[in-house]
């Protein structure tokens, strides 16, 4: 579905606007697309260029300027639910289409197909200028008959949020006492090229692996061998002679 | 969630040093038989040329690396043999594929690709890609129509503007870079990228560059992790020792890929 706009002053809704376009123009005078019969409002005060499914706001050098999401802008890439100000008047940018997809074909890559360039010497191929190869683009959207097997676990969860903080503490040796909390994806441990394994965080938990050196690392004291090893609170890692504890954080 | 389709194909092959990945396009199982098709032209016939002409030799004609050459022939071979299958074959129409293929000799890697797969290179702390993607965000960038920041939230993902098989001719972009000892090298499908950025990608393959195995696994359950949808598929490369001409290929390969 195309983004669209919505216009209103002091709350109230004026119209609305599909950005069916390559460029729409905002003003006073008759000719744009969103007129706007205001003094405050420059003859040609701004431009939003969409290219497929993103869109741009451009203030064409107006009088009075804009604002979006209250702050002065001259150039910027609209997000779904920014608020455009010019003087008294508010619009609203709505496109509702998923960043990353909720559907399948989305995330396919598809190819836009242009006149045959074949330009020899194989250069980089992006000479063009971007306003000129947009007119001259077709956008081909292949059929997509592809079903996506749903397995048994749950839909996609978007990200590792959500997720309960956690930290080793090490116990013994010079650092003891030391904690070191588990905020990245991956923490490595040990010392490299005698013994080092790594801790993944991840949406279901926190698991160790081995990485290198000739032994295991060891938790509850017991060898976890090559495989990822879920943690639990209050597990006893050993590795390089260092024992340390984990837990996950109140 | 799974594709029911994997449309990514891989190929590496240690004694004539070449790695071959591609991420097929279109509807039913086009894309794999795309991709398919690609890999496996690119595959089989440089490994044959490889047993008559050495890469490092300069091409009679053009006077760049024999290496060079073979990898553009042969893609514009791929090119060929899915544009006439997709031609001949009504449900393959329409059908294409990107593509990044390496070729390593004489401490240099030949790099070639087509769309929006790319190969990224860690040399000691850098980690960055050494092939640009022929994709309308990375026109938008070059044009400074979008930052890179902003691109990520882009709702223009995965449009490529040059594909394999598409059209009855391609042009794809070759280059050859120097190979130092400890360089790894990474190919990946879009599902990789699109889900994991640069940064974390890089900081993975720092932290586990003792173990390419694991951080295979470990790049593909990041962007799984992530919401990954789309197939995600990885090679990489390392590469322990010298290979100038005469001592021949002595990297490791090692490819990891899931449907």
């Amino acid at each position: 579905m195309p983004a669209k706009l919505i216009l209103s002053m002091d709350g109230e809704v004026l119209k609305e606007y599909v950005l069916n376009k390559e460029r729409t123009l905002i003003g006073r005078k008759p000719h744009n697309d969103i007129v706007i019969d205001n003094l405050a409002i420059s003859s040609e005060h701004a431009a939003i260029i969409t290219i497929l499914n993103d869109s741009f706001l451009e203030d064409l050098e107006s009088t009075n300027g804009l604002m979006v999401n209250g702050v002065v802008t001259k150039k910027h890439f609209l997000q779904n639910n920014d608020l455009i100000e010019i003087g008294k008047y508010k619009i609203k940018y709505l496109n509702d289409q998923p960043v990353q997809a909720t559907s399948a074909d989305f995330e396919k890559t598809m190819v836009l197909s242009r006149p045959v360039k074949t330009a020899p010497g194989g250069g980089p191929g992006v000479g063009d200028v971007t306003g000129k190869f947009v007119s001259t683009t077709t956008a081909t959207v292949k059929p997509s008959a592809e079903h996506v097997a749903a397995p048994a676990q749950a839909a996609p969860q978007p990200a590792a949020q959500a997720q309960q903080a956690a930290a080793v503490q090490i116990l013994n040796g010079p650092n003891a006492g030391k904690e070191l909390e588990l905020v990245k994806s991956l923490t490595t441990l040990g010392k490299p090229g005698v013994q080092v394994a790594v801790l993944a965080r991840r949406p279901h938990g926190f698991f160790i692996t081995h990485v290198e050196g000739e032994k295991f690392p060891l938790v509850n004291g017991e060898s976890i061998g090559e495989q990822p090893h879920q943690l639990n609170d209050h597990d006893i890692v050993e590795l390089a002679g260092v024992k340390m504890e984990f837990y996950f954080k109140a | 969630m799974i594709r029911s389709h994997n449309e990514d194909s891989v190929a590496f092959d240690a004694p004539s040093g070449l790695v071959v990945l591609a991420d097929g396009m279109g509807g039913y199982n086009a894309g794999e038989v795309a991709s398919g098709i690609a890999v496996s032209v690119l595959s089989t016939e440089i490994r044959h040329h490889l047993q008559s002409v050495l890469p490092e030799e300069k091409d009679a004609f053009s006077g760049e690396d024999a290496g060079v050459v073979l990898l553009r022939d042969n893609v514009q071979k791929a090119n060929s043999s899915i544009f006439h299958a997709a031609k001949s074959q009504p449900q393959y129409s329409g059908m294409g594929t990107t593509i990044v293929a390496g070729l390593f000799y004489d401490n240099r890697v030949a790099v070639a690709h087509v769309g929006d797969s790319r190969m990224y290179r860690l040399r000691g702390e850098t980690f960055e890609t050494i092939t640009r993607d022929h994709s309308l965000l990375q026109e938008q960038i070059d044009g400074g129509i979008i930052s890179k920041e902003d691109a990520r939230t882009s709702k223009n993902k995965n449009l490529v503007t040059r594909a394999v098989g598409i059209d009855a001719e391609v042009e794809p972009e070759v280059h050859v870079h120097e190979v130092q000892v400890g360089d790894i090298y990474l190919l990946c499908s879009d599902g990789l990228n699109d889900m994991v950025v640069d940064e974390e990608i890089g900081a993975t393959l720092q932290m586990l560059r003792a173990n390419l195995p694991l951080a295979a696994t470990e790049l593909i359950q990041l962007a799984n992790d992530n919401g990954g949808r789309d197939n995600v598929s990885v090679i990489l490369v390392k590469v322990n020792g010298s290979f100038s001409a005469p001592h021949g290929w002595m990297a490791q390969l090692l490819n990891w890929f899931k449907n």
